[in-house]
């Protein structure tokens, strides 16, 4: 009996040991978007932990301990890069003990690798506010980015889980063929934006803009990062007189009071973009994403 | 036999139709194989024409890009011998401090001390506070070097932190050698900068000499598991207070840590903590005040057990601390020391045993009520318990007096690179001296991207 009590103590802990050999891959992705892209390229060969929600600024997070925990546990981590995750995403490597997300290593993974970078300072330096060496990060704005991207993870996914390469294939190929049909069409629907000048509250979507050929006349904030005030806001406000703009766009998790103030002193629409999956109601994944980002244009673009 | 014989037939028989049967599944692999390898080359290609539209239409467009993207490929890193420099921060500090009473007759009473523990508000009127150089990169791709700097207001340059740290150990594992602060409690690891007040909670002051660094290892483990659970294990010299460097060549601090944490809905999160730090000293000068009233200093020879229990807990809506947050944290410090003491070094060198039990705790809570803008509060207290001093018990004063104070803080960051804070504080520390002492101080960090701890 004590002996039995003796080996349930000893193997109590070498179990805890053997729990990593889970069948899922798991992945652990640091925004919203690239959770949805490894589950829509993973399926049930994933098990996706997303960091970040779309109502938190994907720049200010914390190392908090459920991060380290779910950073010491995958086995693939998808990050965007660029320096957008720079104040928490090398804390959480470095913590975790996790010897294959470590960079440079093929477990992981950054976006911005994989698409061209818009707004690549040719100087930094913070008087110019939250600057990032190596261009604006938020990429995902674009669906041409997000099919470069899908390309690559797949890529990576069947390098660091070989074993079922062949449905990872299947599943790309799959995702490629439906985002190619979708891509079609939004680029259809969006070509009546094309052109038509805007304001944003932040830097937040100059890859939108690039795809849909959109004119962004002014920013609220007056430097990336640094709150709005109310002497630049009236600074944009009689911007505008000399070149009217159609709407001010906001991203669902800053703070609409900047663009809500433009909305109603400019008598333009304020509009709140989803931003990354899961930002607004019909924001549901990747596709849902862009549906939901061009219906709130196109109507914004309509009211005259 | 004939048994066998059957049996070797049938075998015989089977055989064949299991070839087929393996032939049947090879081809329909083979089939699947070539499946995938054209779905693969599918979504290559794709890829392909997608980066080639892009690049088409970069190039049908260079106006439109031009100003925005010289460079339109991956970004990368500028060559050169420079390339491989460590990424180097520099921590900017100065302080404003104005005191009722000499911050040079300040003592925590009830605690003896070594003299080189800094207590009380440090020297008053304008001076620079603590600045800090830090630098660190890969060392190659299993290590990772660090060093902090700190510079003093007082021309002196001293080493905070130096250490190689790995991260390719796997399995959760890894492991520090070099100087460091130790992992015990919640703010022990921190940087003076990174506090959210101008000092430190008395009982840090008084138990742990404002913050425990040695030289030595440690190794931290995180559980396999979706809690997070983190245990450390740290040896080292026992170079600080509550240790003195004993020369000897076994350790002369060792310590047990252990954490756990997580979150509660998407707003809330939290970490807890007990951790134990013992620490030998050997002939350790402590400045002490005897009955009648003047300062005598004696010689500490034993060993110390420090308890830490720490609990924090940070509220920010959905978890975006951008706007509003709200950070609560409170720790208990528990020291035992037990070994003997010279009385009087310079004079009567009178030895006796020595045993006491100490505590002290703190609370505070800080609340960013909109952005940019913060304000604390703190409350604290030490408990200098009753010591056995042995043969001296006659000439070394004890009162019974609980040292206490309380803090208000308010701060201003207009980045997340600088911070102006102005701190006010009742400080009881000393019986019979209640002080009060206002600080204001600036804060700001250059170059490379500080990290967001927890």
């Amino acid at each position: 009996m004590k002996r039995a009590y003796l080996v349930a103590l000893i193997a109590a802990p070498l179990g805890l040991l053997a729990f990593p050999a889970h069948a899922a891959l798991r992945v652990f992705a640091c925004e919203p978007e690239w959770g949805a892209l490894a589950e829509a390229l993973g399926g049930p060969l994933v098990d996706v932990s997303v960091a970040t929600s779309a109502l938190q600024d994907p720049h200010q997070i914390q190392a908090k301990p459920s991060l380290i925990a779910r950073t010491r546990n995958a086995d693939l981590v998808v990050c965007t890069g660029a320096e957008l995750e720079i104040g928490w995403l090398p804390v959480l490597l470095q913590q975790s003990g996790n010897a294959k997300v470590q960079p440079g290593q093929p477990a992981n993974f950054a976006a911005a690798d994989y698409v061209r970078k818009l707004e690549v300072p040719s100087q930094v330096d913070r008087s110019q506010g939250d600057v990032h060496a190596s261009g604006n990060p938020h990429i995902q704005t674009d669906p041409r980015n997000i099919a470069l991207v899908a390309a690559a993870l797949g890529d990576r996914m069947q390098q660091v889980d070989p074993a079922h390469a062949s449905q990872y294939a299947q599943r790309r190929a799959d995702f490629m063929l439906r985002w190619r049909q979708a891509m079609a069409r939004w680029t259809a629907q969006g070509a009546a934006l094309k052109g038509v000048p805007v304001v944003s509250q932040h830097k937040a979507f100059v890859y939108l803009y690039d795809w849909l050929g959109m004119n962004e006349v002014a920013v609220l904030e007056p430097k990336p990062g640094v709150e709005p005030s109310a002497s630049h806001l009236q600074q944009v406000l009689s911007t505008l007189k000399g070149t009217p703009v159609r709407m001010v766009l906001y991203a669902a998790y800053q703070d609409p009071r900047p663009s809500e103030w433009l909305s109603k002193n400019a008598g333009i629409p304020a509009v709140m973009l989803a931003f990354t999956v899961g930002g607004t109601e019909g924001a549901k994944d990747l596709f849902g994403l862009f549906d939901d980002t061009l219906a709130r244009l196109l109507a914004a673009e309509a009211t005259r | 036999m004939r048994k066998l014989l059957s049996a070797s037939l049938a075998l015989a028989l089977a055989a064949p139709l299991g070839a087929l049967a393996d032939t049947q599944s090879d081809i329909e692999a083979l089939r699947r194989q070539i499946e995938a390898i054209r779905a693969d080359y599918e979504a290559r290609l794709q890829a392909l024409e997608l980066r080639l539209k892009a690049a088409e239409a970069a190039a049908a467009t260079p106006a439109a890009t031009a100003p925005s993207s010289p460079a339109p490929a991956i970004a990368s890193s500028g060559g050169g011998a420079n390339a491989f420099n460590p990424s180097i921060s520099l921590i900017l500090s100065g302080l404003y401090t104005r005191t009722s009473q000499d911050p040079a007759q300040y003592a925590i009473t009830g605690f003896s001390l070594p003299s080189n523990v800094q207590v009380g508000a440090g020297s008053r009127g304008l001076s620079l506070s603590e600045s800090e150089l830090g630098l660190a990169a890969s060392v190659d791709p299993w290590l990772r070097g660090a060093a902090n700097i700190a510079l003093q207001p007082d021309d002196t340059v001293s080493v905070e932190a130096a250490y190689i740290q790995t991260n390719s150990l796997g399995n959760g594992f890894s492991l520090k050698a070099g100087r460091f602060f130790s992992s015990a409690g919640y703010l022990n690891p921190q940087h003076s900068h990174t506090w959210d007040f101008v000092d430190n909670p008395l009982a840090y002051q008084a138990l742990l000499g404002t913050q425990y660094g040695d030289d030595g290892l440690q190794l931290a483990w995180i559980a396999p598991i979706d809690q997070y659970v983190e245990l450390d294990a740290e040896l080292g010299r026992g170079r600080s207070f509550p240790g003195s460097d004993t020369g000897r060549n076994g350790p002369g601090m060792v310590a047990l840590i252990a954490h756990t944490g997580g979150d509660v809905g998407d707003s809330n999160s939290w970490r807890s903590g007990l951790s134990m730090l013992d620490a030998k000293a050997d002939d350790q000068s402590l400045v002490a005040a005897n009955t009648a009233g003047s300062t005598v200093t004696n010689a500490f020879t034993g060993s110390t057990r420090v308890w830490v229990a720490d609990a924090i807990w940070k509220w920010a809506p959905h978890g975006n601390a951008v706007r509003t947050n709200f950070k609560l944290q409170g720790e208990y410090l528990r020291s035992t020391r037990s070994g003997s003491l010279v009385y009087d070094v310079a004079n009567l060198a009178r030895p006796g045993a020595y045993r006491t039990i100490q505590s002290g705790w703190y609370v505070q809570g800080v609340y960013q009520f909109i952005p940019h803008w913060r304000f604390g509060l703190r409350t604290e207290q030490l408990n200098a318990g009753t010591p056995d001093y042995g043969l001296n018990a006659a000439s070394i004063a004890s009162s019974g007096y609980r040292p206490s104070r309380n803090t208000l803080m308010f701060d201003f960051s207009p980045s997340e690179f600088s911070r102006v804070r102005l701190q006010f504080a009742r400080d009881r520390g000393h019986e019979g001296f209640g002080d009060n002492q206002l600080f204001l101080q600036y804060q700001t960090s250059l170059g490379a991207h500080g990290a967001h701890s927890f």
